[in-house]
């Protein structure tokens, strides 16, 4: 009988343990507790040039992680790529005239929206587009363009 | 010469899809053993502890020292691109989608699965099964059958284990000795690794893993040839049959998940 | 070969023939066991007197031929009429084959836990009862690894009685067994057999015990039957074959020579 509960014991720790691996992998590891943006609401933003921008890339605002990248298509009416974010519910007073730009994290990091509020009286809701936006900057354009002008200065 | 040679691979041939028929037969009766375990809790329990308690030890001290290994040469490299904050989503994402099951499912395979043909095929070798047969009782339902549950659902568990530790196996060497900044470490690690396509993606497979690691164990105990020579034989065929289908299915499971 | 001391026949064996891997192993057999009576099967090692007792319990099934036990047939009852009608046999296994990971008494209590649903005070008092019967209730708690041999084996016919069958089969019990303990399974076959009523059927090849507790023998040789009848009749049976076998003689229609081309040719054969 002592065997069996020691038995018992030990394999309900077994279970608990790997439940508790299960719990941290999902809270602590993954992005579940971000999983609070899906109830936020949705922007689009039309870019030239998304650059590496992919899904599930983060959007921040001053730096503050606020949402992330859903979707990303190509308009061909435009020849403009569309990019949907989904914004946290705290994070709702945008204003209208707020831009959105394309940044890397240092000189080879991850690429992520930053928002830049401006001085509007009205918010963006559900469905609205951010219309000033700029492109992803092309590292190698602008070495092109670097080489370019130090060339053109040289001759 | 030749025409010998394609006999033989002829005969291999014949003999790997009678041993795939006979083991997909006996997964079948298996499976229909499974409702009969419901009001037999303890038998379930009793295979739990051996299956999963007993590999916790070689789980644990594996996924530590494979985290730890990670995460020393992870930061010797990625040090050099000064973006050592990427350490946590590079150990999580190797640990969760691969290497947590396929390591943990070689190492069950090499632990419990070996023990359990042992087991399974010794019992034969010693008219155990029979007499049980003969006692108008189903070895399959009372023998097999709680086996195999408590392998298929201790893999996935232990995976999870694997994974966890390693991950702070990983976080005691990056943060705790190399000086990675701990909030990066987190929060780097959760903006990358996704909940669904690779925490539950990396499930999965340890679930599938538990599967087959379990039935070729089960099957190759049942089937061995009832002789000492058999039993070790058809352990050492676990281990090896076990990596082989691990390894391959790793493979095909990778390429549907993540091949986008 | 049908006309038999009674009438009332617990197993019925008819024109029997089972192959194994391309080896003929029973070649037409009529066998049959009387109810309440000790009948033994005898023959040397290696002619199919297990597969026998693994073709009535239904473990294996005949090419030809059919076996009735209690009235059905057993190979044609499917799995829920077999499993019905093992539970009429118990089997005693050449080695035993205790399940290792249980206790003396689990192992008995094994075959009540999985058929019936008694408390546990009446399983208690069934299990005592029973290892009682073969001598081993101070036993109850050790492992199968702790037993002799002997002692593994009273065990289970302790756990092949358990269910109160109406029939049990030995497989070899005096095989590799010490005097003392082969006189103690000698006695409680019998014992059993005539307190219980059971019907006990023996494969064996150990003349003398055999002889001593059987009521009914059959001599087997080559899958085919040779020779039936009480121990006494057998030992003055005009068969060559029974004599040379009760009586161990080295040489008879039993060659001591395996097949092989003329001795003198050879020898020399290969010089010519």
């Amino acid at each position: 009988m002592n065997r069996e509960r020691t038995i018992e014991v030990s394999v309900g720790i077994f279970v608990a343990a790997g439940l508790a691996a299960l719990f941290m992998l999902a809270m602590k590891v993954s992005n579940l507790s971000a999983l609070g943006e899906r109830g936020g609401y949705t922007l689009t933003a039309r870019f030239e040039n998304v650059g590496g921008l992919k899904v599930r890339s983060p959007v921040r605002i001053g730096g503050v992680r606020v949402g992330h990248v859903t979707a990303i298509d190509y308009d061909m009416q435009n020849y403009e790529a569309i990019v949907t974010l989904v914004v946290d519910r705290r994070y709702d007073r945008l204003p209208e005239d707020t831009s959105a730009s394309i940044y890397t994290a240092g000189l080879l990091g991850e690429q992520f929206i930053g928002l830049e509020p401006g001085g509007s009286e009205s918010f963006l809701g559900d469905g609205g587009e951010i219309v000033q936006t700029q492109s992803a900057l092309v590292l190698e354009n602008l070495i092109g363009h670097f080489l370019y002008s130090k060339a053109a200065e040289g001759s | 010469m030749i025409g010998g040679w394609l006999q033989s691979l002829g005969h291999s041939g014949l003999c790997f899809f009678v041993r795939l028929g006979r083991s997909a037969l006996f997964m079948g009766r298996v499976a229909a053993g499974l409702p009969s375990l419901l009001p037999l809790p303890r038998l379930l329990v009793r295979e739990l502890h051996s299956v999963g308690v007993l590999s916790m030890a070689i789980i644990v001290l594996s996924g530590l020292s494979v985290g730890m290994v990670l995460g020393l040469q992870m930061y010797n490299t990625l040090v050099d691109f000064g973006t050592e904050e990427s350490l946590g989503p590079v150990v999580a994402l190797s640990l969760v989608r691969e290497l947590g099951p396929v390591l943990t499912a070689l190492l069950f395979a090499g632990r419990a699965g070996s023990a359990l043909t042992a087991e399974i095929g010794l019992m034969k070798a010693t008219d155990q099964l029979s007499v049980m047969e003969m006692m108008a009782v189903d070895p399959l339902k009372r023998v097999v059958a709680p086996r195999f549950l408590a392998g298929f659902l201790s893999l996935p568990l232990l995976a999870a284990i694997f994974s966890a530790v390693g991950i702070l196996g990983s976080y005691f060497v990056g943060v705790g000795l190399l000086g990675v900044d701990d909030g990066a470490f987190w929060s780097q690690m959760q903006s990358k690794v996704d909940l669904q396509e690779d925490v539950i993606n990396g499930v999965i497979k340890s679930v599938v893993f538990g599967w087959v690691c379990s039935w070729i164990a089960v099957f190759e105990g049942y089937d061995a040839v009832p002789t000492t020579e058999g039993v070790s034989r058809a352990t050492t065929r676990t281990v090896v049959h076990s990596a082989f289908a691990v390894l391959g299915l790793d493979f095909v499971l990778t390429a549907l998940m993540f091949g986008d | 070969m049908n006309q038999s001391d009674s009438d009332d026949l617990l197993v019925r064996m008819r024109g029997i023939r089972f192959a194994i891997g391309g080896r003929q192993i029973i070649d037409g057999m009529d066998i049959d066991i009387p109810r309440g009576k000790v009948t033994s099967i005898m023959g040397p090692s290696g002619t199919g007197k297990t597969t026998l007792l693994r073709l009535i319990g239904g473990q294996w099934r005949p090419q030809e031929g059919s076996v009735e036990v209690d009235g059905v047939s057993v190979h044609r009852v499917g799995r829920e009429g077999l499993y019905r009608l093992r539970r009429k046999m118990g089997m005693l296994f050449q080695s035993g084959a205790l399940f290792t990971h249980l206790s003396v008494f689990e192992n008995v209590a094994f075959p009540l836990r999985e058929h019936t649903r008694l408390p546990e005070a009446i399983i208690r008092h069934l299990v005592l009862m029973k290892l009682e019967a073969v001598g081993l209730r101070g036993a109850r708690d050790l492992m199968p690894s702790e037993l002799s041999g002997g002692m593994a084996r009273r065990v289970a016919l302790a756990r092949a009685i358990a269910l109160d069958p109406t029939m049990i089969m030995y497989d070899e019990p005096f095989v590799g067994q010490d005097p003392i303990t082969v006189g103690v399974i000698m006695q409680l076959i019998r014992r059993l057999n005539d307190t219980l009523g059971l019907t006990s059927i023996i494969v064996s090849h150990d003349v003398q015990e055999v002889s001593a507790i059987s009521d009914r023998i059959y001599m087997i040789s080559d899958g085919k039957v040779v020779d039936h009848g009480s121990p006494r009749a057998l030992a003055e049976s005009a068969s060559e074959w029974v004599q040379q076998f009760l009586h161990g003689r080295p040489d008879g229609p039993v060659p001591f020579h395996y097949p092989a081309p003329d001795y003198v040719a050879d020898l020399f054969g290969e010089a010519s």
